[in-house]
């Protein structure tokens, strides 16, 4: 569809290109990023006409783009600009009307049928029908910039050029633009090219991306490729993380702000800021932990700053645990949404918790534990599925800097360790009279502070898979102790 | 609701636009022939148009006083300001719609400047040139403006290849400015003509005949043909020359044609009757807020009201004080200003309301 062959060029006397070369096909969505200065709106003047190439060719059809006059030109190839001028009130659809100028030929055209439709077409399509006797002058940025876009696209265009089409939209239009955009190249054969800010949103609806560096291509490949956390911190002089989208496989950078200077990096999550009574057990760090926990709320991954640990009797039953429990930490002035709450059955003066160091890392672990329900996890279908509250807790404060395998690891040793307890203190099954591995409905956090030490692992053998197994081990076995010493009186 | 239901009633009949313009012109035309030291009443004009320019016959007979009079003097005059105003008028339009600026008017690089000094150094000089005799003038005055325009782009196209309006604006004010200052010092340094050339720059269409019309009309044709068939290519140039590019003009030939039919219309107006200001910068304005900035229809009404009004203004220069005749100029300022002033106060008010 189109072909830039070793372009050069640029303003006179300044050349912001060197020797550009990609390719797009029909029906193809290219995003062209890169930082300000990079060429990406120089690179699309050259491709509208406005401004000739120093050297290289650019083929629009197997024509060079200079062999177009301005009309053929605009009929195969529109540009929805940034911004445009607004000297006179014209209404909406004289300015739509506007973009059928191409196709009209000799003084004496006049205006046809199908002209009209294919305006009323893309005002529909558009959405901005309604409006179409209003002043564009008088419509919202929003509104304006579709108006502009139905210009373009009355133009019947089979290639589209947008300059940063998102600029001026609040969230909900620009993805409805893009989702319009991505729709017509699959439905039409439209070929978009557009120029992006936002990388993620370029990364999102783009097929391929093309990433611009002092007027020269440094990647032109699929998304995921060109969004490399490392080429992107090189090329946009900052540091970003890349991680993945949660619900569409699609890559995400996220900006990583400035860490201000605030110093907290002495501070060691331990005993001090637990807070015991026999509702609860709440700890309430100085600041934000990145947890991974199996909580009634909080649960997953994310950072949260008070962690509680709720006693219910015995006879707890709500068809709404998790909604109770929103209710119940609000009523204690707890918020919710900085929150990883738990529940337990268990009395919570069997608390076990222990602070234990090693090679400068420490972990303080906080259980809370009954066997009243023990499940051997191999023999688990000769159960029945009935929810009730937790009754092992184990909640794991690392004071280090947690990878997300570390944290996964982290899980598994702390379960191994509680598995461990279980058969040295031989808890049996009750179902199956088999050796247990837990309890129905046991939950556990792991929290890190995500300062100090960097821990990529945490298997048995690492210093930091030490520590848990040791810790949990510990407090386990001790929960249980007390639990069966209060059980057996 | 109501005031839009209205704006847009008005703009979407076209039809009746053209149709209150033209009477309008015509309205303003039987009142300029008819009024004046000697009354012609409407029937008699009519009849004398009737007879001595259409050629029909049984038109009766006609005074022989009101023939000279209608034929020789009024019907010359008003047609020269008819056809002043509107050369003013659509030039105005178009440059307003090429500069993107609704307070750009025709003299805005520099053509009347040019022309003006044409027009004085004949009067310095007491030039007449042979064979042209009385039209030394006009001649050297329209000869003066379309090399004005010339220099103005060969200078803009030397700033800046691609002559962006900003440049073109620029070395217009510097041509005005610089022939500003020529026009000053011929006036300093003139003596017993100091009058005539006042008088010339205040401009007036009185005692200029059918010969200056003759001398107007072949660049009024050109000049408005090239802008008439510039109008969809004006639309698209009010949303930026880059917008017009990519919805196909052809930018850089488009622009050139547009300020050369703008400059001969202007030049030539100048020449036949000296700096009028005004028409040029509010007709486009008044005609673009009561029909829209539509230029295929904003140009044509342009002409329409532009030769209307001037024609009126002629008419009231030459009898509000009669027998003295007031410069055209002056009283096309001062009604021009504040109507327009209360247009604008109006349509700010309904803007709010």
């Amino acid at each position: 569809m189109l072909s830039v062959n070793h372009v050069t060029g640029g303003y006179p006397g300044h050349d912001v290109l060197h020797d550009l070369s990609f390719n797009v096909e029909k029906g193809e969505l290219l995003g062209i990023v890169g930082p300000n200065g990079s060429g990406k709106t120089t690179i699309f003047k050259m491709v509208s006409g406005i401004l000739k190439a120093q050297a290289g060719e650019i083929l629009l059809k197997e024509k060079t783009i200079a062999s177009y006059s301005a009309k053929q030109l605009a009929k195969v190839l529109a540009v929805l600009p940034q911004h445009a001028e607004q000297a006179f009130p014209y209404t909406v659809k004289e300015t739509v009307s506007l973009g059928r100028y191409a196709h009209h030929t000799g003084w004496f055209q006049m205006w046809s049928e199908h002209d009209e439709t294919v305006v009323q077409k893309t005002m529909e399509q558009t959405g901005i029908a309604q409006f179409q006797d209003h002043y564009v002058n008088e419509l919202s940025g929003g509104e304006r910039q579709r108006v502009f876009l139905a210009q373009a696209l009355a133009q019947e265009p089979e290639i589209l050029l947008l300059d940063e089409p998102t600029n001026h939209l609040d969230l909900s239009y620009q993805k409805e633009l893009l989702d319009l955009l991505k729709k017509w190249t699959r439905e039409t054969g439209l070929t978009v090219i557009s120029i992006f800010h936002d990388l993620n949103l370029a990364g999102l609806y783009c097929d391929s991306l093309l990433l611009l560096e002092n007027g020269k291509i440094n990647l032109h490949n699929k998304p995921n490729e060109v969004l490399n956390e490392e080429r992107i911190q090189t090329v946009y002089r900052t540091t970003i993380e890349k991680h993945p989208h949660p619900t569409v496989p699609k890559p995400q950078m996220l900006l990583l702000p400035e860490k201000q200077a605030e110093d907290l990096s002495g501070l060691i999550i331990d005993e001090r800021y637990l807070d015991r009574s026999d509702e609860r057990i709440t700890l309430r760090s100085p600041f934000p932990l990145r947890t991974m926990s199996s909580g009634v709320v909080g649960s997953g991954t994310g950072w949260y700053t008070t962690f509680v640990n709720r006693h219910v009797d015995k006879s707890y039953n709500c068809s709404n645990h998790r909604e109770e429990m929103l209710e119940y930490l609000k009523g204690h002035m707890i918020d919710p949404t900085e929150t990883v709450g738990m529940m337990t059955a268990v009395r919570l003066e069997d608390v076990a918790y222990k602070l234990i160091e090693e090679e400068g890392v420490s972990v303080f672990i906080v259980v809370t534990a009954g066997v009243g329900n023990a499940v051997d996890a191999s023999r688990s279908r000769e159960h029945i599925y009935e929810p009730q509250p937790g009754t092992i807790n184990t909640w794991v404060f690392v004071n280090g800097t947690l990878t997300d395998e570390a944290f996964i690891q982290s899980i598994m040793t702390a379960t191994e360790a509680k598995v461990k307890v279980m058969q040295d203190q031989d808890v049996k099954d009750a179902v199956t009279g088999s050796s247990a591995t837990g309890t129905s409905t046991d939950s556990i956090l792991i929290a890190a502070t995500q300062r100090g030490k960097h821990l990529p692992y945490a298997g048995t053998i690492t210093t930091l898979g030490k520590l848990i197994s040791q810790g949990v081990y510990t407090c386990t076995t001790e929960a249980l102790q007390k639990y069966r010493a209060r059980v057996s009186v | 609701m109501q005031k839009r239901f209205t704006r847009m009633f008005l703009r979407n009949n076209r039809l009746i636009a053209y149709v209150i313009a033209t009477a309008l012109l015509i309205a303003a035309m039987l009142l300029g022939i008819s009024i004046g030291t000697v009354s012609v009443p409407v029937l008699t004009i009519l009849q004398l148009i009737g007879a001595e320019v259409l050629h029909l016959p049984g038109m009766g007979t006609i005074d022989s006083m009101y023939t000279t009079i209608v034929m020789d003097i009024r019907l010359p005059r008003v047609i020269l300001a008819g056809l002043v105003g509107a050369s003013l008028a659509i030039a105005g339009a178009a440059f307003q719609g090429l500069l993107r600026n609704p307070l750009a008017d025709p003299y805005v690089l520099g053509v009347s400047s040019g022309a003006s000094v044409g027009a004085v150094l004949v009067l310095f000089f007491n030039l007449s040139l042979p064979f042209i005799g009385i039209f030394t003038l006009p001649i050297m005055s329209i000869a003066a403006s379309i090399l004005t325009i010339f220099l103005v782009l060969f200078f803009a196209r030397q700033i800046e290849r691609s002559m962006r309006v900003e440049t073109i604006i620029l070395t217009g004010i510097v041509f005005s400015s610089f022939l500003g200052s020529l026009l000053s010092l011929m006036i300093a340094l003139t003596g017993e003509e100091l009058r005539q050339i006042i008088g010339w720059l205040l401009g007036s269409v009185s005692m200029r005949g059918w010969e200056y019309i003759a001398i107007i009309i072949p660049f009024f044709i050109i000049g408005t043909a090239i802008l008439l068939f510039s109008s969809k290519e004006l639309n698209a140039m009010s949303f930026g020359e880059e917008r017009a590019q990519h919805i196909g003009v052809n930018v850089a030939r488009r622009k050139l044609w547009i300020l050369i039919g703008g400059s001969i219309l202007t030049g030539a107006a100048v020449a036949v009757s000296g700096t009028i200001g005004f028409v040029g910068l509010v007709i486009p304005h008044l005609t673009r807020l009561l029909w829209g900035p539509d230029h295929r229809h904003l140009l044509p009404l342009s002409i329409l009201l532009g030769a209307a009004f001037l024609i009126v203004a002629d008419l009231i220069s030459r009898t509000i004080i009669s027998p003295t005749e007031l410069p055209i100029g002056v009283i096309t300022s001062l009604i021009g200003a504040p109507v327009f002033a209360i247009i604008l106060i109006r349509r700010r008010k309904e803007r709010r309301g």
